[in-house]
């Protein structure tokens, strides 16, 4: 498993996309949020903790579909799958690739962007710990995501239908956190929620992702 | 006929012609979808007699 | 005699062929007794005048849009374990159903909204999950649309719609923390104390008779379709070989 994961993580600096394009991403929505409401710094604060996690959900969507489409189209998927390695370990440890290559650097980045956004001071710490916390969920989802529509020839579109949705919980409650950090209230309850979720997630969808990838291999 | 519906008189009508519409367009595109593959069906089987 | 007989795709159609017209009829007669009983027959609400007839749609096509997922969900499960193909067909011809239903609810919940609480939409709970619970279907029959071997597209929709229960239900608890909202709780529970008064209870009881039996004919009718063009494609792959 260890070494899968190596191999993917060496895969994703190698080829150079994954991580950069995600963050570029990330701060392209950022910046252009001031343009779409403008510049007042008060309105920019209030909708900073919902404009940060959905911008930060939007770029861990754009690098979902690589997660298996490589591995698919040059057959090591199929070699993966009558490894010793059971495929839901496989489907975990693309999650914890997934998650490496994208979520770590947009929780790491978004503190930064917090500051153009007037982000309220409070709210930083929770910032970081509601990401740090949801983006392995949404990394998880996407995995289940990626290993429905593997086979599809445009799986992209079909799949950000699919896992938005999916979605929604873990963005309620991590934004919520950011909120309320920003308000200055106790955001436990929502960190809370957001990682029974992130754990929900990692425990029960590798299996649903090991059945989709069964099926599309068959 | 119609009773007095009061001030609300377009939400109420509205909800009700676009429900009903909605219904009947969804029966009258399941039954017309029914007979169309029914019949393709029936060309279908009868080919599949004729050469085997 | 077990249920399972109806799982073979010609013991299916011989049954449900000859019910279909019958549920069908007897389904807009129903529904046509219950909308104008509460149409014309019931007096306006004190607070809410004529919109209280909105209820009259809004309730039962809530509950199916709801119900739907539900029996999709089940017929799902049913194809994952025993691969049973009608079941799988039966969760693909229940999936438009629930469209129009949760369409149905969304609409005249929004002109029932309007009057009473001075907006269209609201981001409310209930509102809310009811536009999720829209995308949820939304996704699954795309993904239906979008695979061309039908075995494979049962399997994945199967995996979608238990995945996907699982992250409604969530979802419905993340909003309900999200937003206090404006909609009335469920009027239409259990407890008698709670519930609506009896003139718009008994029509309302009776549209709703009329939703499940539309929906009842509707399913059977979509199933036999589609085991009829499951068929129909096996034997062109047949004859072309």
């Amino acid at each position: 498993m260890i070494a899968l994961l190596k191999r993917d993580l060496t895969l994703a600096v190698r080829a150079g996309g994954g991580f950069g394009l995600g963050l570029a991403f990330f701060l392209i929505v950022i910046v252009l949020v001031p343009f779409g409401v403008g510049p007042e710094a008060e309105v920019l604060a209030r909708i900073a903790p919902g404009m940060l996690w959905v911008a930060a959900l939007l770029a861990a969507l754009l690098s979902l579909d690589r997660i298996f489409a490589l591995d698919f189209e040059d057959g090591s998927l199929p070699l993966l799958a009558t490894s010793p390695l059971p495929l839901e370990g496989v489907a975990l440890m693309k999650g914890v690739a997934h998650w490496v290559t994208t979520g770590l650097p947009l929780t790491i980045a978004a503190p930064l962007l917090g500051f153009l956004l007037n982000l309220s001071p409070s709210a930083y710490l929770w910032l970081l710990g509601s990401l740090a916390l949801g983006t392995p969920a949404l990394s998880m989802i996407g995995t289940f995501g990626a290993a429905v529509t593997v086979g599809l020839k445009r799986g992209g579109l079909l799949m950000s239908l699919l896992v938005l949705p999916l979605y929604v919980p873990t963005l309620i409650f991590g934004s919520e956190a950011v909120r309320r950090g920003a308000g200055g209230f106790d955001a436990t309850i929502p960190m809370l929620m957001v990682a029974g979720i992130t754990l929900g997630c990692f425990a029960l969808l590798p299996f649903a992702a090991a059945a989709a990838l069964r099926v599309n291999l068959r | 006929m119609i009773p007095d519906l009061g001030k609300y008189a377009v939400e109420v009508l509205a909800a009700y012609g676009v429900s009903i519409t909605l219904l009947i367009g969804l029966v009258l595109g399941s039954v017309r979808r029914s007979r169309k593959v029914k019949a393709r069906l029936a060309a279908v089987e009868a080919a599949w007699e004729s050469t085997s | 005699m077990s249920i399972w007989e109806y799982a073979n795709p010609k013991k299916f159609i011989a049954t449900t062929t000859p019910l279909v017209p019958w549920l069908l009829w007897g389904a807009i007669a129903i529904l046509t007794v219950g909308l104008i009983w509460g149409f014309f027959f019931t007096p306006d609400d004190v607070r809410q005048g004529s919109t209280v007839k909105i209820f009259y749609l809004h309730v039962p096509s809530a509950m199916m849009a709801i119900n739907v997922w539900i029996m999709m969900l089940i017929a799902s499960l049913v194809w994952l374990v025993r691969r049973h193909h009608v079941s799988a067909l039966a969760a693909k011809a229940a999936a438009p159903i629930g469209i129009v239903m949760t369409l149905i609810a969304l609409f005249t919940g929004a002109v029932w909204g309007q009057p009473m609480w001075g907006t269209w939409w609201a981001w409310d709970p209930r509102l809310t999950s009811f536009l999720i619970l829209f995308l949820f279907y939304l996704g699954y029959t795309a993904l239906w649309a979008a695979i061309e071997d039908p075995d494979t597209a049962a399997d994945l929709t199967s995996v979608l719609c238990i995945v996907g229960s699982v992250f409604a239900v969530l979802s419905r608890y993340a909003v309900n923390f999200w937003n206090q909202g404006l909609h009335q709780p469920a009027s239409l529970s259990l407890d008698k104390e709670e519930n609506v008064a009896d003139v718009f209870w008994y029509p309302a009881l009776v549209c709703i008779a009329g939703f499940v039996l539309l929906f009842v004919a509707l399913v059977l009718m979509r199933t036999a379709s589609e085991i009829r063009l499951r068929r129909m494609r096996a034997l062109e792959a047949r004859m072309r070989s």
